[in-house]
């Protein structure tokens, strides 16, 4: 019964959507201003009645329904209640329905928070927002409905698959779908923007925050992709430039240039028509990465839906809201007038330096993940585009983006000298340059990778420092210090980001430059040297999961004769779909981690051992959550919450009247 | 087509886990096995997604594994070796993907666009230069009036 609540709260809301989609466009057109105020409770009324549907589901997955084939497919009855609830999103079907409500959710709140927004505008975004839940809901209830009985349930469910029962890929998926669909709002924005012909710094200080929150989740749910696939793979890697990983990070790279280019609108009134260009492309992108992930033309390691229908239902989406948005964009953007003039060496410029080669790296991921379904529709040439390619095409673009980002950072607007910026960073230069020296120094014939990360992290942390110390001006240090504490939000967002970028930088080359790894036999028992430390096997052991069975071993690591961590490294099978999976036994340490993975046992009763020291590993989450937080810094940024005071001023002067 | 190759696929998957590469597999030489990992890494295990066979778990990757460090013991150079096994296995099994015919497209797509991408900026920033700040509009009529009264009070 609930379920089927569920199901028609679906269908009632695909029902509202179309209400939402139309009728405020309409309004706004014409100028009917009771058309237009059709849009906010719309909107309302969505996000209750997906909620409703969500909820169903989640009640059919908690309460074990087998007659719910979603359920069957991906439950069981001895799954922990962490992963019954996971669950819902842990499949093709449910996600799409968490995509349904996140987008719903951004509606309502835009609805719900833009009251400063000119009715008109709002209409539209509404609208907009709402052809794009149109065409998802139908989506799911024509090829993917998740409310689908079964005529005989089974005694059992099928279980979820053994690798996403792991906390981390439980809130991997939400967070990334807040950042995709976040992306949705831009979208909406520039389209709302070109039918109306009206692109202003207004324009550009609402676009921001929505921008910069999808953004912030997108970076927390790449991060969080990235630690699982480092603890849970077995062999300590965080990045593969896997099809589907790369669809959440071309969506990033075109966001994080969206980002930058409102600010210049915002600010300076330029570049209008690409970051209208940009808007669109983001969410583009978005569209994208779900095409490749559910339609399987590539085949990665996480796609769960192979079936043509719903990539030919998810191209015709994306064929019709690109093709529609980029027709619009041509026949419109040259009503887009610039106003703000510059200098060749200025602020703007720099802006415009970072979202040229943040397009050009997302265009070189692009390139090569689509590259081998190029290759043989074209020429039939069977051929696979992996990791090697990507680090030799694309890291160049982001190595030359962070050499140049502290020095754009401190350049001001309108006109610049290179010469005095460069001279205010020198310390910095100098200091990067004997970091990269001293470790070049320590590290004794590895990779030249690791100093080249030290330079760059040092020369990023350092550089937003410096930004930060050059903004409060002269005078006595008191004076400065009082300055540096006023400073507005959006600046201590900027620093706090970029050193983030920094950070992680330099963790991702000293991971692949100093790691430490051996492969060996031991007995339980035994022990062997790995780098500074002392690995022993204490014991294995056969341990009873809830729902899987596990070899777990306790092996210790010991420097200078002192235990300094004990970790459980397992191998665990789960009974229902017979999967294995590693559990790695790590102990995390701020300058390193040590990473031990059980194997087979041997003829000989020893057991097959990978051990790996891994260094700076958690600086490379450390630097993507610093990321997130300067996005939050930014975001609590006065000016928009002056805006917000604005409105209620206005809606008092009206009362008064 | 395709799903014989998934039911295999899931046939591997299931199989009883192994670890990446296996203590035995391991060559005396260190700065063989050096390469013989170097190689690997760059290589894909072709009934897996996206993975190489230094890092795959699949019994495949292993026997592959195990030939390549074959050919190097036997004397082959990297090219040689990795060439061997192209000619078995196809260009598919190359994660690093060569730069003989189409594939000169994919290698040059960023520097082509960066340079396309940089012209354009260069254009663009050049023309938002050379206009001048716009004058403002000359006051209207009531305008002026209004401005008027403004000041002589």
């Amino acid at each position: 019964m609930i379920v089927e609540l569920g199901h028609f709260a679906l269908v009632l809301a695909f029902a509202v959507a179309l209400v939402q989609a139309s009728v405020p466009l309409i309004g706004a057109h014409k100028r009917w201003a009771g058309w237009m105020a059709v849009a906010e409770p719309a909107a309302i009324t969505q996000v209750m009645l997906i909620g409703i549907a969500f909820a169903a589901l989640t009640y059919a997955f908690v309460t074990s329904d087998f007659s719910v084939r979603l359920v069957v497919l991906n439950s069981h009855t001895d799954k922990p209640m962490l992963y019954k609830v996971a669950g819902v999103w842990g499949n093709h079907e449910g996600s799409l329905l968490l995509w349904v409500m996140i987008l719903s959710v951004f509606g309502a709140s835009a609805a719900l928070f833009g009251g400063n927004l000119p009715p008109t505008l709002k209409a539209r975004v509404l609208s907009v927002q709402a052809m794009i839940g149109v065409a998802f809901i139908a989506f799911m209830l024509f090829t993917s409905n998740p409310f689908l009985r079964l005529v005989t349930p089974p005694f059992n469910g099928q279980d979820l698959n053994p690798l996403l029962q792991d906390p981390g890929l439980a809130f991997h998926p939400p967070f990334l779908y807040l950042g995709y669909v976040g992306l949705s709002m831009a979208f909406s924005f520039a389209i709302a923007a070109l039918i109306e012909g009206r692109v202003d710094a207004a324009w550009g200080r609402w676009v921001r925050p929505w921008t910069l929150a999808a953004w912030i989740f997108l970076t927390i749910g790449i991060a969080l992709g990235s630690w699982w696939a480092y603890y849970e793979l077995g062999w300590g890697g965080f990045w593969f430039w896997d099809p589907v990983e790369n669809a959440s990070f071309m969506p990033w790279l075109i966001g994080t240039a969206l980002l930058h280019s409102s600010i210049v609108v915002e600010k300076r009134e330029a570049l209008k028509s690409w970051t209208i260009l940009l808007a669109i492309l983001a969410f583009g992108f978005s569209l994208i990465g779900t095409f490749l992930v559910r339609s399987g033309v590539i085949t990665s390691v996480h796609a769960f839906a192979n079936d043509p229908e719903r990539g030919v239902f998810i191209l015709m989406i994306l064929g019709v809201f690109m093709g529609g948005a980029l027709t619009l964009f041509a026949t419109r953007s040259t009503a887009l007038e610039a106003k703000g003039l510059f200098a060749m060496v200025s602020r703007e410029s720099a802006l415009v330096a970072n979202n040229l080669l943040l397009a050009v790296a997302c265009f070189v991921v692009f390139t090569g993940t689509i590259w081998p379904l190029v290759a043989e529709l074209a020429w039939a040439r069977k051929l696979s585009v992996g990791a090697p390619f990507f680090n030799a095409a694309f890291s160049p673009f982001f190595v030359v983006l962070a050499l140049l980002m502290p020095l754009g950072a401190v350049l001001p607007w309108k006109r610049a000298h290179l010469a005095r910026g460069m001279r205010s960073l020198l310390p910095v230069l100098v200091l990067a340059l004997a970091l990269g020296g001293l470790a070049f120094a320590v590290q004794t014939g590895r990779s030249a990778l690791g100093p080249v990360g030290a330079v760059l992290g040092a020369w990023l942390v350092f550089g937003a420092a410096a930004d930060l110390a050059l903004r409060t001006g002269r005078g006595s240090l008191a004076a400065r210090l009082g300055r540096l504490a006023r400073l507005p939000r959006a600046d201590w967002g900027k620093s706090t980001a970029h050193a983030g970028l920094g950070i992680t930088l330099f963790a991702v080359c000293a991971m692949n430059a100093w790691a430490i790894e051996d492969i060996r036999t031991v007995p339980v028992g035994g022990s062997f040297a790995l780098g500074p430390y002392e690995i022993t096997l204490a014991s294995v052991n056969q341990v009873e999961g809830p729902n899987y069975s596990s070899t777990m071993a306790e092996m210790t690591a010991a420097r200078g004769g002192n235990v300094v961590a004990t970790v459980h490294p397992e191998k665990r099978v789960y009974a229902v779909q017979g999967m294995p999976t590693t559990e790695a036994g790590i102990d995390y340490g701020l300058l390193r981690d040590i990473y031990l993975v059980i194997g087979d046992e041997q003829d000989d009763g020893s057991w097959a051992v990978r051990s790996y020291v891994k260094p700076f590993a958690n600086w490379l989450w450390g630097g993507a959550v610093i990321m997130a937080l300067g996005g939050l810094l930014s975001l609590s940024d006065r000016r928009y919450r002056v805006a917000a005071g604005s409105r209620r001023v206005a809606a008092n002067a009206v009362a008064a009247e | 087509m395709r799903a014989p190759l998934f039911a295999l696929l899931a046939l591997l998957l299931t199989a009883p886990p192994t670890l990446a590469v296996q203590p035995d597999e391991v060559l005396a030489d260190p700065a063989l096995e050096a390469r013989a990992r170097n190689l690997s890494q760059g290589l894909r295990c072709l009934v897996c997604r996206n993975e190489n066979i230094d890092d795959s778990n699949a019994e495949l990757a292993r026997d592959l594994r195990l030939l390549l460090r074959e050919r190097l013991v036997a004397g082959d150079s990297d090219e040689q070796a990795v060439a061997f096994i192209v000619d078995r296995y196809g260009e598919y099994v190359l994660l690093n993907p060569t730069t003989r015919g189409a594939n000169l497209v994919l290698w040059l797509a960023g520097p082509a666009m960066l340079l396309a991408g940089l012209g354009g900026a260069l254009i663009y920033l050049r023309r938002r230069r050379d206009t001048y700040e716009p004058q403002p509009a000359e006051l209207s009529d009531a305008e002026k009036a209004r401005l008027e009264e403004i000041l002589r009070s």
